[in-house]
């Protein structure tokens, strides 16, 4: 699992969970996947995600070396930055560990990269 | 567009995952004829529901490389095969195992893909984890397709698309007035009679 998909997940379909974001990461194995760079690609993702969840999540899983905690106007040109960002969006990738809700303490597993964030009818509002 | 490679599968994780036929090929037949419309509109991320072997949503990210690329399925064996499917075409797909989409934050998919289980089953059929989800549609095979319905405004982005592949049994007709009364205009794409079954794809738009 990317750090780009962390930034979309969210738990508050679970019953008495109000807003489920973001989920906190345990990571036990970590890769680096090489993803090939592409800078415009990565200039049209960054205005579309919640930065500060993402510097967190990668800063809690210990890849936030040298990521900005905010995003600088311009960032477009910068490319020192555009390459960090690529690095901790699409090449950092969680095999095992789990994603745990913020409010209920949920924990749902990764294993083989794949989060399974499957529910019970029992568990959903 | 083109197949995606599927020689890295084992034949024998078809037991377990929805082998690709001639619904799968409707649907990327279906995305090719929408493929210069896809172009333009340049989305940001796709994503299928229920993705099985993985080779719609492969299909679709080899012939529109710069987009995020997602997929779901209830099966974690279908996500293993989707997962491989992509990487064996070298495209970038992120599977998390989910029911639908419900575990999203909202509107955050230019386009959703859903070849659903649409096969007219007794309700107690379509509530598996396994191999049946990728078939037993329950009632006039509408009840996981029903549940989708629901969520797609939730997760499409306000200039979203969504794609579904339905049989005359699911009663297009009505699929159209309940996403018309959500506020979604649609347009038949593609249509094809295979063996007993008339299998077409709708596209959903505001």
């Amino acid at each position: 699992m990317k750090l780009i998909t962390h930034n979309m997940l969210t738990s508050k379909c679970l019953k008495g969970v109000v807003t489920g974001y973001p989920l906190s990461i345990n990571a036990t194995n970590i890769n680096i996947t090489e993803v090939d760079y592409n800078p415009e690609f990565i200039t049209r993702i960054i205005p579309k995600l919640d930065w500060e969840v993402l510097w967190r999540a990668a800063d809690s899983i210990g890849h936030s070396d040298g990521l900005p905690q905010t995003i600088e106007p311009k960032f477009e040109e910068n490319n020192e930055f555009l390459k960090k960002a690529h690095r901790v969006l699409l090449e950092v990738d969680i095999e095992e560990g789990n994603l745990v809700c913020p409010e209920s303490g949920r924990r749902f597993p990764i294993s083989k990269g794949i989060p399974n964030m499957l529910l019970t009818e029992a568990e959903v509002q | 567009m083109e197949t995606p490679h599927q020689e890295h599968i084992n034949k024998d994780d078809f037991q377990h995952v929805y082998e690709p036929a001639e619904d799968s090929f409707l649907l990327i037949d279906a995305l090719e004829k929408e493929l210069n419309f896809l172009k333009a509109f340049n989305p940001f991320s796709c994503l299928e529901i229920g993705s099985g072997s993985g080779v719609i949503i492969t299909a679709l990210g080899m012939a529109l490389p710069n987009s995020l690329y997602f997929c779901t399925d209830v099966n974690f064996k279908a996500c293993l095969m989707s997962k491989s499917t992509a990487l064996h075409n070298r495209v970038g797909l992120e599977c998390v195992n989910m029911n639908l989409a419900m575990c999203f934050q909202n509107k955050m998919f230019d386009i959703v893909i859903f070849n659903p289980p649409y096969v007219v089953t007794g309700s107690e059929e379509c509530m598996s984890n396994g191999i049946e989800a990728s078939w037993a549609g329950g009632n006039k095979g509408r009840e996981v397709i029903d549940k989708l319905l629901d969520l797609i405004p939730k997760i499409l982005t306000d200039q979203g698309i969504f794609y579904l592949l339905l049989i005359e049994e699911n009663i297009p007709e009505e699929v159209k007035q309940i996403m018309l009364n959500k506020g979604y205009k649609s347009k038949l794409i593609i249509k094809r009679q295979v063996k007993n079954e008339n299998q077409l794809v709708l596209k959903f738009y505001k």
